[in-house]
């Protein structure tokens, strides 16, 4: 649908509402609502309701990502040193076509490792305060993660991600941000954020989706990278780069992976050399066919309304790979223990108020 | 179990519930509203159900499910009515529609609206139920005025009218009232619902445009008490209650000025519903 809108023309009600459900729950309406408006597919006007809505709620998203962008300028350019825009807010900034209509909740950054404490203390000089209250929390995003534990702005109740890296250190594939950071670009009228190269922001929203442990935004994650890749590849010498900078960043392997996702959701055209180049060099991570079908069976159980044991299978198998990707089976046993003790405290407890 | 598709204007609601007291709900309320045919378009796909493992027996609890998704913490059992009309209420003013939703209680005449906005405790569930049932106003909602940017309209969304503590005996001392069950110690004290007038329902097709704004305030044994007030500050009264003009952006913004250009704002303090009624109608010029 999201590739021939058109095809939408003949729909009946019956068929938008289910439309627009599934576009709902995996995060699309706003995405297909700009598709259908350029395809010039009228949706009537019950379910065009729908689409207006999601496109006013991403406008005004857009908007405030905007101003949190110069915000964020204004807090940490003084340090003078690289802003990284990730994931939505570098597609929004920099006005990628993947931007338009998209939907999401938080802004990511990227800033060197060395300046995390100075970033942090200008954050909360700027009003933007640590969101994750226990201490249990808080030292495992410090020791083992890839990024400074989720903040809020006091007064916009914006959420902002920290990351110094793109995956936590613990984690199988170690990639190298400052080969992202050198690689950036500065965006015009801020004074210090940059987004990264084209390559580099498909190479880190596949690495994203494949290292994720929850698939609800999975669609909507292919949908971003295969809009990309479609527009990106345009440019010669772009799948060269591209295999360059999986595999110099030690990301070919999930990258490979992620890639034949795109292909089988989206069709994305994808050179076979590109992957016979990613596969031969992938470390660690074989992309068996059993594995993709895990990740399909997850991904398609986003919009389904009623649950089967497959997909609550799939979801279970892509959760606790997501762990093993993240960090050494010790560490993970350890650390799925005390979070499983911690919900059974907080069960308990909330039991026994009631 | 219940499975049907309710025209609750201007949204299609879709109901599942097993649970007997929101079958009756559903029977008392809303037996005069058109069902959708099958096929038609759903804007909400709703399900009340009973608590999860051990929460069926004991200490029962009742889930609100929209689209299949749990978006708040469960209720006691008992509650399970009063909870299938609040989550309605926060499905029409979370979900994003293209409509500006204000906490307001909303009247019309002859296509003129009456708009009271919403304060915690201002009487204004009373004041829209003495109006509808008593008066010859139609009813568009008690609760939740939506406003259409495109048009400048309000929708009728017509609904029980939802009544808290002392507004319960005197609404059901109105001769015309039809009230449902009392429910007990929920968070918003004792309340009940009265059922909306069928002429309402019926006319829920009819919109209308914002001609007065009226801000109640009562106050017992207060000597009534009117005052007209700039459009500016109502306007900030306003924001105050609506919902999702902060996610509407600019429309949101336009869509408010808009209604406020024709309106004529007051502010009404009153110590009795006849006080109350007998200010409405200097205002309104009836």
């Amino acid at each position: 649908m999201l590739g021939d809108p058109c095809s939408a023309r003949q729909f009946d009600a019956e068929q938008w509402s289910a439309l627009v459900n599934i576009a709902r729950r995996t995060n699309l309406l706003g995405v297909l609502a700009e598709r259908l408006n350029s395809a010039g597919v009228s949706a009537g006007p019950l379910a065009n309701r729908h689409f207006e809505g999601a496109r006013q709620l991403s406008e005004r998203q857009h908007r405030s990502v905007l101003w949190e962008v110069h915000q964020l300028d204004a807090a940490l350019g003084h340090l003078q040193i690289p802003i990284l825009l990730l994931k939505g807010a570098a597609y929004v900034i920099s006005g990628h076509v993947v931007g338009k209509g998209r939907l999401f909740g938080d802004i990511d950054i990227l800033v060197p490792r060395a300046s995390l404490g100075d970033v942090e203390s200008r954050l909360m000089l700027a009003g933007w305060v640590s969101a994750t209250t226990s201490a249990y929390d808080q030292r495992y995003y410090r020791k083992w993660m890839h990024e400074l534990p989720p903040m809020t702005h006091l007064r916009r109740g914006t959420v902002l991600d920290v990351h110094h890296t793109i995956l936590p250190l613990t984690a199988r594939n170690a990639p190298d941000p400052k080969q992202i950071i050198d690689r950036s670009s500065y965006l015009p009228n801020f004074s210090m954020m940059r987004i990264p190269s084209p390559e580099d922001l498909v190479i880190h929203s596949i690495t994203h989706l494949v290292h994720e442990g929850e698939m609800h935004n999975g669609l909507r994650d292919l949908n971003d990278i295969d809009c990309m890749l479609r527009r990106f590849s345009l440019v010669p010498g772009f799948w060269d780069r591209f295999v360059g900078c999986a595999v110099g960043n030690d990301l070919a392997g999930p990258v490979c992976f992620g890639l034949s996702l795109a292909r089988r959701f989206f069709g994305t055209p994808i050179p076979s050399a590109v992957l016979t180049q990613l596969s031969s060099t992938g470390r660690g991570q074989q992309t068996t066919r059993w594995l993709e079908a895990v990740y399909v069976r997850a991904i398609e159980a986003a919009g389904e309304d009623h649950r089967s044991i497959t997909m609550d299978l799939a979801k279970w198998l892509v959760y606790v790979r997501s762990h093993w990707l993240r960090m050494p089976w010790t560490l993970m046993i350890q650390h799925l223990s005390i979070k499983a003790w911690v919900r059974w405290r907080a069960s308990v407890g909330s039991a026994r108020e009631s | 179990m219940i499975d049907t598709v309710l025209h609750i204007a201007p949204f299609n609601v879709r109901v599942r519930s097993p649970i007997a007291a929101v079958i009756r709900h559903l029977e008392f309320f809303y037996e005069g509203y058109r069902r959708g045919e099958p096929g038609s378009f759903i804007d909400f796909d709703v399900q009340v159900l009973q608590g999860k493992g051990l929460r069926r027996w004991w200490r029962p609890q009742v889930r609100f499910l929209l689209d299949g998704m749990e978006s708040f913490y469960p209720l006691p059992a008992a509650q399970s009515a009063p909870l299938f009309e609040w989550g309605l209420n926060w499905c029409v003013a979370n979900r994003p529609l293209g409509y500006l939703v204000m906490h307001a209680g909303l009247l019309a005449r002859a296509g003129q609206a009456l708009m009271m906005p919403g304060f915690p405790g201002a009487g204004k569930s009373t004041l829209c139920a003495a109006l509808c049932l008593m008066q010859d106003w139609q009813l568009l909602s008690d609760e939740l005025a939506i406003l259409d940017p495109g048009s400048g309209l309000m929708q009728p969304h017509p609904r029980p009218i939802s009544l808290k503590n002392a507004s319960v005996d005197v609404v059901t001392a109105f001769p015309q009232a039809r009230l449902g069950p009392l429910y007990h110690d929920t968070r918003k004290g004792s309340i009940s619902h009265a059922a909306c007038p069928a002429s309402s329902v019926a006319a829920a097709g009819t919109v209308a445009r914002v001609r007065w704004i009226v801000l109640p305030r009562f106050v017992a044994g207060a000597v009534p008490h009117c005052e007209k007030i700039s459009r500016a500050e109502t306007f900030s009264l306003i924001s105050e209650q609506s919902f999702n003009k902060e996610r509407m952006g600019e429309v949101g913004f336009d869509a408010l000025c808009g209604m406020l250009s024709g309106a004529d704002c007051y502010q009404i303090v009153f110590g009795s519903t006849a006080d109350g009624l007998k200010l409405i109608g200097d205002i309104t010029g009836s």
